[in-house]
């Protein structure tokens, strides 16, 4: 076995070749970015290395941490109603017999496939049609909507695991509804639960284009202000921030992943 | 006797045109182990889902000890049902699955950890309490869903096919088991099977269902000896069964012993049975092949009612202890007919009775059985 395994490292292989290149393309512009954050002068000469531009970032960047604040609060709250709603919902049609049934799971998963620049358009129609005034409110509205198919689906695909008996049995041995719900179903799906809200958090704290459209003055996120920023040339603090946001995300990463294990392996 | 008497009475239960149960009553006895047996589809599982509260009859009643129990749900039936896909709790512990009930019932710690302590004893799963059911074999898993049912004492224990999922030797050691777990805790059990051996093996009576009807209610030994329709005979263990018709009727004793005509075999077939029979008569005959004696000379008949006929063995197959034959009748049209010799004497040359061998094959008047068509 180990014999060949041994062959096909030392070959050639056209694997090989494209992981390379892949990789390359991938990174190396991260690479570029993350090497002229630590220069100490504008533009893509190299002069010296300092930490002028984190120290911009962290201490003369009042509104970027703003547009992040924005981000955190869009992200956390449309997160955990998306969770709520998408969860719910999943729970529901898969359980419930009325009418309708299919249609809506189909709606449902609109938001997933239709273009954002629509999303976007047709939430600003509707909000300016029922004369709400765009803000931090409007873009939780349109990230709970956005967000809400990837739990459903992804507590949808748990629950087609779930053995319908279960219920049966847990109705059979005395627990009405309501606790069959939190003592059996809930925890069963928890880790779908689980990964569709990280999944909403990462979407919502990365989308762009749905709160270009549905952002007013003083709402932007994190996103929005780095566009804003490149407008007006590339600052060397947004190079900064890049490398901590890269940071940040691979710190998460790792958290979660052990995390997301220790919640699998207890199920 | 713990436990309750379970009445059905007229149930019927239709998916759209498919009658799932037709008018089906029966009383089962406190305590009693009773199987409902038949082949899938034949509405065992239906009836037991509307006793456990899963399903409703569109008419009819079911009550225990003569208390009408339709319109409770199913928690508040004193019964439990053990689940063919064993239905655990995945995200509980062995001992979780076992406590879930009284937890829910908001019992104290210490009442939960004995109770729960005394039926992981009864099903013996001491060392395993810890252990999530993915880490569980298959036996395992039912015997946490037979304690789980069980730690709410219920009056009337419903088994939904509990072994299928479950190899042979498994399913034959789990299912002596049940039967001393029936000995000990003294409910009602009601167990639903298509495994007619399972049936036979632990029952104290069984009620063989076919298209939404019970078709006969008796011990194991009524039910496999003196079968009451066709679709019994063959249903349970293996049996040769011909149409035939009447000749004469005649008083016997306390029974009566008719003459058949059966076309199948070519010849006159004597028969008692406890019912007289008009002449003319269209009914089946059955005869199990255990009761058929086969041996390569006549049988020293002196009795006239002995069945005899002259055949060429077309299979024989070995399977260890016994070997089952088809004879094929030496006259038109040869007919085949199953026999089962068990092989009690070691012989150097081998089995007695070879391949391609001119036999005899017999039986007593009173070892056949007449039956009816089920259809009707």
């Amino acid at each position: 076995m180990s014999h060949h395994r041994n062959t096909l490292k030392t070959s050639f292989s056209f694997s090989y070749t494209m992981l390379s290149l892949v990789i390359v393309f991938l990174f190396i512009p991260l690479f570029v970015v993350v090497f002229f954050s630590f220069n100490s002068v504008k533009g893509m000469q190299w002069e010296s290395a300092s930490l002028i531009w984190y120290k911009t970032l962290i201490y003369e960047s009042p509104s970027l941490w703003a547009a992040f604040r924005n981000s955190l609060l869009i992200a956390f709250t449309s997160s955990i109603s998306a969770t709520i709603l998408g969860s719910l919902a999943a729970i529901g049609i898969k359980w419930y017999r009325f009418k309708g049934r299919s249609y809506i799971t189909t709606v449902s998963y609109l938001p997933m496939v239709l273009p954002e620049v629509i999303i976007g358009i047709s939430m600003l129609i509707f909000f300016s049609a029922v004369k709400i005034r765009l803000g931090l409110f409007t873009i939780f509205v349109a990230h709970t909507t956005f967000n809400l198919p990837f739990v459903f689906m992804m507590v949808s695909a748990r629950l087609d695991e779930f053995d319908y008996s279960t219920l049966e049995a847990a109705r059979d041995l005395g627990a009405n509804e309501r606790q069959t719900l939190l003592k059996v179903i809930v925890p069963s799906i928890i880790p779908a639960i689980l990964s569709g809200f990280l999944m909403c958090i990462t979407m919502s704290l990365e989308d762009f284009v749905i709160t270009f459209f549905v952002s007013g003055p003083g709402s932007g996120t994190l996103p929005l202000y780095v566009y804003s920023m490149i407008r007006y040339g590339v600052s060397p603090v947004i190079n900064a921030l890049t490398f901590v946001m890269i940071l940040g995300t691979m710190l998460i990463a790792f958290f979660f992943r052990k995390f997301l294990k220790t919640v699998a392996a207890s199920s | 006797m713990k436990g309750v008497e379970v009445t059905a009475q007229r149930v019927s239960r239709s998916y759209g045109d498919f009658k799932a149960l037709d008018n089906v009553s029966v009383q089962i006895k406190k305590g009693e182990f009773f199987s409902l047996l038949g082949p899938s589809g034949c509405g065992k599982t239906t009836l037991l889902r509307i006793i456990a509260g899963f399903d409703f009859p569109d008419s009819g009643s079911v009550a225990f000890d003569n208390k009408d129990i339709l319109p409770l749900p199913p928690e508040k039936r004193q019964a439990n049902t053990v689940f063919q896909t064993y239905a655990l709790f995945p995200h509980l512990t062995v001992y979780e699955n076992i406590a879930f009930p009284l937890r829910l019932r908001r019992t104290d710690k210490a009442t939960v950890e004995q109770k729960v302590m005394e039926y992981v004893k009864l099903v013996q799963l001491e060392g395993h309490i810890n252990k999530k059911p993915s880490m569980l074999s298959g036996g395992q898993k039912q015997r946490v869903a037979i304690a789980r049912a069980l730690i709410n004492e219920p009056s009337v224990l419903l088994l939904d096919e509990p072994l299928s999922a479950l190899d042979a030797k498994l399913r034959q050691n789990l299912l002596v088991e049940l039967d001393l777990i029936h000995d000990k805790v003294g409910i009602t059990f009601i167990y639903v099977t298509h495994d007619q051996s399972e049936a036979l093996s632990v029952s104290d009576r069984i009620a063989v269902m076919n298209q939404g009807k019970i078709l006969q209610i008796g011990t194991p030994y009524e039910i496999y000896e003196a079968p009451a329709t066709r679709f019994v005979a063959s249903f349970i263990g293996e049996t040769n069964i011909f149409p035939c018709t009447v000749l004469s009727c005649e008083a016997h004793g306390e029974e009566f012993l008719l003459r058949l005509d059966v076309p199948q075999l070519q010849d006159e077939v004597f028969v008692t049975d406890f019912e007289a029979q008009e002449v003319g008569a269209s009914l089946d005959f059955t005869v199990r092949p255990e009761k058929i004696r086969i041996s390569h000379t006549p049988p020293r008949s002196n009795n006239a009612t002995m069945n005899t006929f002259k055949g060429i063995v077309e299979e024989p197959i070995y399977s260890g202890f016994q070997s089952k034959f088809f004879i094929k009748l030496e006259k038109e049209p040869s007919t085949l007919v199953k026999v089962f010799k068990q092989h009690t004497v070691f012989l150097e040359e081998g089995p007695e009775i070879q391949w391609k061998d001119t036999v005899y094959v017999s039986w007593s008047a009173n070892d056949g059985y007449l039956v009816k068509d089920t259809e009707q």
